[in-house]
């Protein structure tokens, strides 16, 4: 982008001042590196949600932004209900409450090595990965619903895991104020055979290394040394999800035009908050969460499953699960007074400070668990939330690295197979159905992980914990 | 006047998929044929089962994004990829029947499954004599 565009707040904080139809600024957190590389689109779309009715303090982008469907991956923006302030399918996306949830092992690294490829090979067999696959965990309509308002809770209940991870995930594992009845059938008919599977794209399940601590107390807090094996899983509301998004975006692209919204880009389709459309939105959006939040459960106790088998000394209690793609609502202090918002982030991950009342009790003191998904070869990070993101994105942060080149460009310039012998070589196994998605998702085609988390780190949005390496990834 | 064709554009994260034809109907069926590519070699899905979608939208490109989420509908339901499509446009509606077989991961290699057809750089317009349909899929 072009940086001449921006009025410049700090080296890492980008300010596009309101012109035209723009109700607030735009504000993008990033080195001026990371500016430079993103695509103008990423400009276009900050401003056209800043343009939106009843959005509060600014449209925000965090440093991993990236061209998105109406709102950027990586937008961040919260709206007034009171002020005319909508809800926008494309603000929350088609994979609702993708996430990443990161699993403790109590073993090291080595312990994983002596065990790698059956380990790789077991995950890779047992966790139902990429496109077409199916799970175990077939729901008739009544425990559909029941899934659908209960989240990982339904699967707690179900014998998928144990009261301590709700306790670890957002939400208390319970998105309240879920609504089954506003999902389709067609949504549940998607959802029907999708269960406990990983997906396929930039969804992955990988054992990774602890390799380096930059904040002890929390990494004390958060149960991590050097050395240490975890477990991160990334994936979403799969088939559900998808669906709610494609019927909402056209019913709210449709309804905009009724309440007077005029839309500068189809994808920005939303409606007031306070409206039949938007109400309905909201509760089978939370249904959607909920949806994340099983499924995501669900895979966990596959995971402790092989553990279990191959690894028996192994315990995997969760560390944290986070959200990207939610609208969420959340009482943050603008201008002195505290406000009841509706935040969407689209491709960030809420990031609550120390003494935070929804930080889970035994981490409160140092702030929330932000967890920074990688790709494959590349690092992933673990943050902590901070009390200065609260002013600057209503407590949000990035969630990954961002893509750097499109699929197309990837698929034309590595081989899947090149990818995996390479990576085998640094010690790291993929395991894949399908190699043309490994070259797709080569660690290559992503922008330098490291560069987004030390722009999110010196912006002050979350705070450098923990960086771990792959040793096993599961490619969807 | 050049043959029916698709192609893909970039797009940062995702793939734009966009069908060339001498009607707009072709252009249609032949962004289908260009989300199949993303998924997997068109060629190499046999047309063994039909399945039937009708789509009504308000218009064209509202219209394109229906016909490609039905086909995501019944590829993500019935477990299938489309090789060959055949579409008739009436007055803000499409009939259009898609041919296919079950995904087999060993043979079709399924590169990534699509969550849905977007409003993002769609477009049904006519250029230099062609008909051209087009958004992008997010994957």
């Amino acid at each position: 982008m072009d940086i001449t565009l921006f009025k410049r707040r700090s080296d890492y904080e980008w300010e596009i001042e309101p012109t035209g139809g723009m109700r607030v600024p735009g504000v993008i957190y990033a080195s001026e590196a990371l500016v430079r590389e993103m695509d103008h689109k990423v400009y276009e779309q900050t401003v056209n949600v800043a343009a939106l009715p009843g959005i509060v303090q600014a449209s925000y982008a965090m440093p991993d932004a990236h061209w998105g469907y109406g709102f950027p991956i990586g937008g961040v923006a919260a709206f007034d209900p009171d002020e005319g302030g909508v809800v926008s399918a494309g603000g929350v996306g088609f994979d609702i409450s993708c996430g990443v949830r990161c699993l403790h092992t109590g073993l090291t690294a080595d312990d994983i090595r002596g065990v790698q490829k059956l380990l790789a090979d077991t995950l890779y067999v047992r966790i139902p990965a990429g496109v077409g696959s199916t799970g175990r965990v077939h729901l008739n309509r009544e425990e559909m619903d029941a899934m659908l308002t209960g989240g990982a809770k339904w699967a707690v209940d179900r014998g998928y895991g144990t009261a301590a991870d709700l306790d670890r995930t957002e939400e208390h594992g319970q998105m309240r104020d879920a609504r089954a009845a506003n999902v389709s059938d067609r949504a549940k008919k998607r959802q029907q055979d999708e269960m406990g599977t990983l997906g396929s794209g930039n969804h992955y399940l990988e054992v990774q290394e602890v390799r380096e601590i930059y904040d002890a107390k929390a990494a004390a807090a958060f149960g991590l040394k050097p050395g240490d094996a975890v477990v991160s899983i990334h994936c979403g509301s799969r088939g559900l999800g998808h669906q709610i998004g494609t019927e909402f975006l056209k019913k709210m692209a449709i309804a905009a035009g009724t309440y007077g919204i005029a839309l500068p880009d189809r994808e920005l389709a939303c409606a007031p908050i306070h409206s039949p459309v938007g109400e309905e939105y909201l509760g089978a959006m939370r249904a959607g969460i909920n949806c994340a939040l099983a499924n995501r459960q669900i895979l966990t106790h596959l995971v402790r499953g092989v553990f279990a088998d191959v690894l028996p000394q192994a315990r995997l209690p969760l560390l944290y699960d986070v959200s990207h793609n939610t609208c969420k609502v959340e009482e943050h202090v603008v201008d002195g007074k505290p406000r009841r918002l509706f935040v969407h982030r689209k491709g960030a991950t809420r990031a609550f400070g120390p003494g935070h009342p929804d930080v889970p009790e035994p981490l409160r003191a140092v702030g929330q668990p932000v967890l920074i998904g990688g790709s494959m070869g590349t690092g992933s990070y673990v943050l902590v939330g901070t009390k200065e993101a609260e002013a600057r994105s209503f407590s949000s942060a990035c969630h990954g690295a961002g893509r750097a080149m499109s699929r197309h460009q990837a698929y034309r310039t590595w081989k899947g197979r090149q990818v995996i012998d390479e990576l085998a070589g640094r010690g790291i196994l993929i395991r894949s159905p399908s190699s043309r998605g490994v070259a797709e998702e080569a660690p290559g085609a992503y922008k330098d992980v490291g560069a987004v988390v030390d722009a999110a780190d010196a912006a002050g949005l979350a705070r450098k914990v923990a960086r771990l390496e792959p040793l096993v990834c599961v490619k969807g | 006047m050049t043959a029916a064709r698709w192609e893909h554009f970039p797009h940062e994260a995702d793939m734009g998929v966009r069908g060339i034809g001498t009607s707009k109907a072709e252009a249609f069926e032949q962004a289908a044929l260009a989300m199949t590519a993303v998924i997997t070699e068109p060629s190499g899905v046999a047309a063994r089962e039909a399945v039937a979608i009708r789509c009504e939208a308000p218009d064209d490109e509202l219209l394109l994004v229906d016909w490609l989420n039905a086909l995501i509908y019944e590829m993500a339901t019935r477990g299938l990829l489309f090789g060959r499509f055949q579409v008739t446009l009436s007055d803000g509606g499409l009939d259009g029947t898609a041919w296919g077989e079950r995904a087999d991961v060993a043979r079709h290699r399924p590169a990534v499954e699509i969550k849905g057809a977007t409003y993002t750089a769609l477009r049904v317009a006519r250029e230099n004599g062609e008909w051209i349909a087009q958004c992008i899929v997010d994957v």
